[in-house]
């Protein structure tokens, strides 16, 4: 109940907040139209989205031959390979190999499954100074707040909140509001802390088994310096990011992009093949992947939900929701919102913790319609409805199944089902609707406060199709 | 086929889409014991409830005749999901053979019968609202565009952000009341806008949702279903 409580909290907070509405509402119309603009040939567009779901699901497939592969090759590579079942493990490797190198600041791409360990705090209180680099994990960092979307996590700020995150820290630079310069003062800060970095940590975007190659897409250079500059790079990923060959990548990059931010291509792109090899003058002397299962595995055994893992992080379907828009990303409290993230943290956490997520979705189709791997979201979301208050998964795949199920809304559907199962009983109840207007409910939950209670009408449409003379045989 | 929310809420658009049918030339039958394509269940999670709902349907459409439905999201829910909702289901067979013959009302007039409009109403300023079943699942939004291109004396505005969402969302109006809320009055913000004097659609639901917010918000913005729409424009009768 807890959780329903704070949901619905944070849901109210998120819809009073006109200001954040004005900035979601304004970002996300950008989004999309910049996204559109990179697709104009719809033929051309639905074929690449086959093409990459072709890969996708190739590589969830056979997810644990690839990641046999890609350790083999990593390692080939010197590059150590670290395994982690659940996010205290991840963080603990991670932890492990910078006290071993007595490493005490750290430099930090943006990385999504850090966010999901949580890894700042977890460092922070081991009392290892640890830096967001990218912009806008930067501001986020400053303004001690969450991501509110998974590819540009200061979203939800404007202009002068994010003068106002960075001028409170930093009171020595003369105050601006123009983000061109507040990104060139970043940069001053920055430098000097890449520089001085005793370790860097990053994502990655894809992990191709055959040549034990980390992937990581970017644009403000940020990742190329954690991943080049400190003597250590440590990477950590979620299982689910390998694909299989090298040819896999241009096709999947060239629809990362384009969906993410509407670019045709990111400013960089950066193809880690190994740490600083003898005679090389830069790069680091050591490099670790930490690859995260924390629930992916789970989701990997259930055919039904098993393409939620096809998912590349493009943030394409959070852009096209409309209850992302009307919310944001911090009104899901979760690491990933929008239509990925109801589908996927449910899984990973739960139903009985996570099931309300799913009410967080009109099914209007936008998502699966832009998603570049063709992951079927609405499709999925349903079942995890389903899972909730019937759970049909026989194998208990995903905790909490049935959890969400409540009596009086499971008596409502039962008596539904007699009335609609039943033309005998629904010419009845037809009638009585229609005469009497008994069913004009006056307490459909929050309807009457925006819209008038719908009548129904004197006549139905099977009377007035009779009166017409249509055939009803 | 009528639909649930056609019955029992919007007959006039059952019926004036079934006259649009006939005076194409179709022979229609309104099949008298048809109730509800379990839509509401089926995306609220019952599906246990929601298949001898869907399954009493299937039993009211056995001739190998076209099945046309004005509702992008009923045509949807039979089209592309009774497959799911029968999956394990000794009837799955006779329950694909429906889906296979189902047919959105514009879609139908468009594709099917090639029908050729001509308006004899008032001039009129309208504003199209696309609804998504029809846009993402049916691939069916532009037909309802082409129908009322033939149409001489109306002018359709064009709204921004036209392909998003309305709120409704079925159950999702009852259980995210304020997102709904929040929803629906920023698509009515902007079909007012459009100064407009009618919204249609292809579907109920939608005009449900955008037409009590409308009339709750005093607006003089009217909705109609299109098959309303094209039907007292185009016979002489009205």
């Amino acid at each position: 109940m807890q959780q329903i409580k704070s949901l619905e909290n944070r849901i109210d907070e998120a819809l009073s907040n006109e200001q954040l509405h004005t900035n979601f509402r304004s970002a996300m119309s950008y989004l999309m139209e910049k996204r559109r603009d990179q697709f104009p040939d719809e033929k051309q567009l639905k074929n690449d989205r086959e093409i990459s779901s072709t890969i996708r699901s190739h590589a969830v497939a056979q997810l644990s031959e690839l990641l046999v592969k890609l350790e083999e090759n990593l390692e080939k590579n010197n590059i150590k390979v670290h395994w982690a079942e659940t996010d205290l493990e991840a963080n603990n490797i991670v932890y492990q190999i910078l006290k071993d190198a007595n490493a005490k600041s750290v430099v930090k791409g943006k990385s999504m499954v850090t966010e999901e360990i949580e890894l700042n705090e977890f460092l922070d209180n081991k009392g290892i100074e640890i830096l967001e680099t990218d912009l806008g994990e930067f501001l986020v960092q400053l303004a001690n707040e969450k991501p509110s979307h998974i590819v540009m996590p200061a979203i939800h700020k404007n202009r002068k909140e994010i003068s106002k995150a960075f001028f409170d820290h930093f009171p020595e630079f003369p105050y601006t509001e123009d983000v061109d310069l507040i990104t060139q003062q970043v940069r001053k800060i920055l430098r000097e802390r890449f520089r001085k970095a005793d370790a860097g940590i990053s994502g990655v975007n894809f992990a191709v088994a055959e040549t034990g190659t980390l992937c990581l897409v970017e644009n403000e250079g940020n990742g190329r310096m954690c991943t080049t500059a400190p003597p250590i790079h440590i990477a950590v990923t979620g299982i689910e990011k390998v694909v299989e060959k090298l040819s896999d990548i241009p096709p999947l990059l060239d629809i990362l992009t384009k969906s993410a931010t509407g670019q045709e291509i990111t400013t960089y792109f950066n193809m880690i093949s190994s740490p600083r090899r003898e005679g090389e003058k830069d790069g680091p002397k050591s490099m670790h992947l930490v690859l995260l299962d924390n629930g992916r595995s789970k989701i990997h055994q259930n055919n039904d939900m098993q393409e939620t893992l096809k998912c590349i992080r493009c943030g394409s379907c959070i852009n096209h929701c409309p209850v992302y828009t009307q919310l944001g990303g911090h009104a899901y409290g979760t690491v990933y919102p929008g239509p990925i993230g109801i589908t996927l943290e449910p899984q990973k956490q739960g139903i009985t913790q996570l099931g309300e997520l799913t009410s967080l979705c009109t099914m209007c189709g936008a998502c699966g319609e832009v998603c570049p791997v063709q992951i079927p979201l609405p499709k999925l979301i349903n079942k995890l409805r389903s899972e909730a208050v019937e759970g049909n998964n026989t194998n208990e795949l995903i905790e909490g199944t049935r959890s969400k199920r409540k009596p009086l809304e499971s008596l409502a559907w039962k008596i539904w089902k007699q009335v609609y199962s039943s033309p005998f009983i629904y010419s009845i109840f037809s009638k009585i609707a229609t005469k009497l207007n008994f069913i004009s409910p006056k307490k459909l939950g929050k309807w009457g406060k925006y819209r008038i209670t719908p009548r129904p009408s004197k006549h139905s449409l099977k009377e007035l199709a009779n009166q017409a003379g249509f055939d009803h045989e | 086929m009528g639909t649930c929310l056609v019955d029992l809420f919007y007959p006039k658009a059952g019926l004036a889409g079934m006259q649009l049918l006939k005076n194409a030339g179709v022979k229609v039958i309104y099949p008298g014991k048809q109730t509800c394509c379990a839509q509401p269940s089926f995306n609220s999670g019952y599906r246990k409830e929601a298949l001898p709902v869907a399954r009493s349907l299937m039993k009211c459409f056995p001739k190998d005749i076209p099945i046309v439905i004005p509702s992008g999201s009923c045509a949807g829910m039979i089209k592309y999901h009774w497959s799911e909702l029968f999956e394990g289901e000794s009837d799955i067979e006779k329950a694909l053979s429906v889906a296979e013959r189902v047919y959105e009302l514009t879609e139908f007039l468009v594709d099917k019968l090639n029908v050729e409009l001509t308006d004899l109403g008032e001039p009129t300023k309208i504003a199209i609202h696309t609804s998504c079943s029809c846009r993402n699942e049916m691939k069916v939004a532009d037909r309802i565009e082409s129908l009322v291109s033939q149409l001489s004396k109306v002018e359709v505005l064009e709204q921004e952000r036209k392909p998003e969402c309305c709120g409704f969302g079925g159950t999702f109006a009852i259980k995210q009341g304020d997102i709904s809320g929040s929803m629906v009055k920023d698509k009515t913000d902007i079909l007012k806008a459009t100064n407009a004097s009618c919204v249609v659609s292809q579907d109920c639901g939608c005009l449900m949702n955008i037409g009590g917010a409308l009339e709750k918000q005093n607006s003089k913005l009217k909705t109609q279903h299109i098959a309303q729409f094209l039907w007292d424009r185009t016979n002489a009768a009205n």
